[in-house]
């Protein structure tokens, strides 16, 4: 779903989002904010690895957020590890979940598919509330953010701003990469005819887990950079809540464009800012804004503006 | 006191009888998301919600209108079919022709709006509801006590389970809604109206979560996030069954549930991922479930 305009406007647009990320704290706008929307961007980005480019539907990708969450506060602050390790370690550790995950879930196509990953977060759910080292109820308290190598002073809202902006453009361009690869053409040739795909001799069911593998990999990415950020990992970075969110954000933005997922983030990052004061109706808010897509705008907002546009 | 594998018999008839219990409301809600699926192929993520709501009826119509526990058995789930025919008739029928995934992405939000709004009202703690007079106390049966109400959710939800299974195998109506199942536009050309069957077909599975949901008020507290673990157990269980038989999703329910009880009995530590980890195996063996067969 690349731009046709060509490498150009790609590289315009690049430039662009570049700039905006190095403006934007300076703007007014609040760093743990910025933090915050950059965090789901890359969650919303790399959930729609998997829903928009190979077709598949996970609806337990908060698994893979929590956990590595879990795992970088748990290395962190208990052994000590650097920032940067931290976080590498709580992204690998979601990518071998989600290597396990993907082998089990992939045996069943569509429906099932998401109640599959469903389930399979749910069990992760109960694993992560009698298991000692998320400290059930309470989550990984006061994890801390430390110095990067050593020098930078992460406790600085403006230096993790940038550590986080760093984080995402490496993770956003990495899943470029991926869909931008043979790989890539491979994933959308299963999404759009996968009995074809299987018959051209394409190892259909290994490059389905190794898209799940990177999916989860980059949301435990998303969800390790939260932990630091927030200096606490709790369960409703793994309830499914959190999965519903996911899916939200990408179908807000619009399904299977590259800057959908963001643009969605950005939506529902800065609704639940300014709905934090009406409490528990955010719930019924975000429903109403799930069935007011489904039924009438599908597209989603990128996918509306190119479709004007009349780039698809 | 009698002992069998090292458990005290009571202790184990105890847990094996709560397992069998939550089989029963398993069989309820894995066969009305069954009959959903079969005709309208739609995942309904709101059947938790759904079976809440019911719960909520029957102690709304209690506390505010004096409405007691017999007359809410038969409202209530009219009720939640009423609403259920409203949400087909003007919303989810819109769906039909689109992807499935756009059918489970609906009825979820639908179950945050429904779970929410009752969340604001009445909090997430739980209200009593007292089973009626009529079913308090209990028989012993020598090696365990069975309380009464207990011993009618078990009959009621096989009797309800088997009455649907004999609708759904044995009657005209239930041959005319497998056909419409196999082809829907054949079924139309011989003047059968299939939408209409599809709105009841939502409606009555709805009901029986709402029935579900009135036997359960009065074992479990009623509160407005009592459906929504539930129905996540519910999918891995349908993962299980296999979407493709009636008796198959009923059958998979009573025996996860028993399984379920046995675990808490001899290792309650698993006893909430049990039912997950059967699942995978079972995805493992036999990817299309056990009772199902392939189809997208």
């Amino acid at each position: 779903m690349s731009f046709p305009a060509g490498r150009a406007a790609n590289l315009l647009l690049a430039a662009a989002g570049l700039a905006l990320l190095v403006v934007a704290p300076f703007t007014g706008l609040y760093p743990v904010f910025l933090m915050k929307l950059l965090c789901f961007a890359l969650f919303a980005c790399a959930f729609n690895l998997m829903l928009g480019y190979v077709g598949l539907l996970s609806f337990g990708h908060a698994a893979f957020f929590g956990m590595a969450a879990y795992y970088t506060g748990h290395v962190v602050k208990e052994w000590g590890f650097d920032p940067l390790l931290g976080i590498l370690t709580g992204a690998v550790g979601a990518a071998l979940m989600g290597l396990v995950f993907g082998a089990i879930a992939i045996r069943q196509r569509g429906i099932y598919f998401a109640m599959i990953t469903l389930a399979l977060a749910q069990m992760v759910y109960f694993f992560c509330l009698q298991v000692p080292f998320t400290h059930g109820e309470d989550g990984i308290q006061g994890i801390p953010r430390g110095r990067l190598f050593g020098l930078i002073d992460l406790r600085d809202s403006l230096n993790m701003y940038f550590f986080v902006a760093a984080i995402f453009v490496v993770g956003f361009a990495m899943i470029q990469r991926t869909v931008h690869s043979p790989f890539g053409q491979a994933l959308k040739g299963i999404r759009e005819n996968e009995a074809r795909m299987i018959s051209l001799g394409y190892p259909v069911a290994r490059i389905k887990v190794m898209a799940f593998t990177i999916s989860a990999g980059l949301a435990g990415l998303a969800g390790a950079t939260k932990s630091i950020v927030f200096q606490t990992a709790t369960l409703t970075d793994v309830h499914w809540h959190m999965s519903g969110e996911v899916v939200l954000m990408t179908l807000i933005g619009g399904m299977g464009t590259i800057l959908g997922p963001v643009v969605g983030a950005g939506v529902i990052v800065t609704l639940q800012n300014y709905l934090a004061t009406i409490g528990s109706w955010v719930t019924v808010v975000m429903g109403v804004i799930f069935v007011v897509c489904v039924l009438t705008f599908r597209r989603g907002i990128v996918g509306e503006i190119l479709a004007r546009l009349g780039w698809r | 006191m009698q002992e069998l594998l090292g458990i005290p018999a009571p202790l184990l008839f105890g847990q094996l009888l709560i397992g069998l219990i939550n089989g029963a409301f398993y069989a309820l809600l894995s066969l009305g998301l069954a009959v959903i699926f079969g005709v309208l192929n739609v995942i309904n993520f709101a059947h938790g919600a759904l079976y809440m709501l019911g719960a909520f009826m029957a102690w709304l119509l209690l506390t505010y209108l004096g409405i007691g526990y017999w007359p809410a058995l038969i409202l209530s789930p009219l009720i939640v079919g009423a609403a259920g025919i409203v949400i087909e008739r003007t919303m989810l029928s819109r769906l039909y022709e689109l992807d499935h995934l756009y059918g489970l992405l609906f009825t979820f939000g639908l179950a945050l709006i429904i779970e929410g709004t009752f969340i604001n009202f009445y909090g997430v703690s739980g209200q009593p509801y007292a089973p009626p007079k009529m079913l308090t106390g209990g028989y012993n049966l020598g090696f365990m006590f069975l309380p009464t109400y207990r011993a009618w959710v078990i009959v009621a939800s096989l009797l309800v389970c088997f009455g649907t299974w004999l609708l759904i195998e044995r009657t005209r109506l239930g041959s005319y809604l497998r056909a419409a199942v196999e082809r829907p536009d054949l079924v139309r050309a011989f003047g059968i109206n299939v939408p209409l069957m599809m709105t009841l077909t939502y409606g009555f599975a709805v009901a029986l979560a709402g029935f579900a949901g009135v036997l359960a008020a009065p074992i479990y507290t009623v509160s407005p996030i009592m459906g929504q673990n539930l129905i996540i157990v519910v999918f891995a269980i349908v993962v299980i069954g296999g979407l493709g038989s009636i008796l198959g999703s009923i059958v998979t329910g009573l025996g996860i549930g028993l399984i379920e009880g046995l675990t808490r009995t001899f290792y309650p530590e698993a006893s909430s991922t049990v039912i997950f980890v059967i699942m995978a195996i079972v995805l493992i063996i036999r990817p299309h479930g056990l009772f199902g067969r392939s189809r997208e």
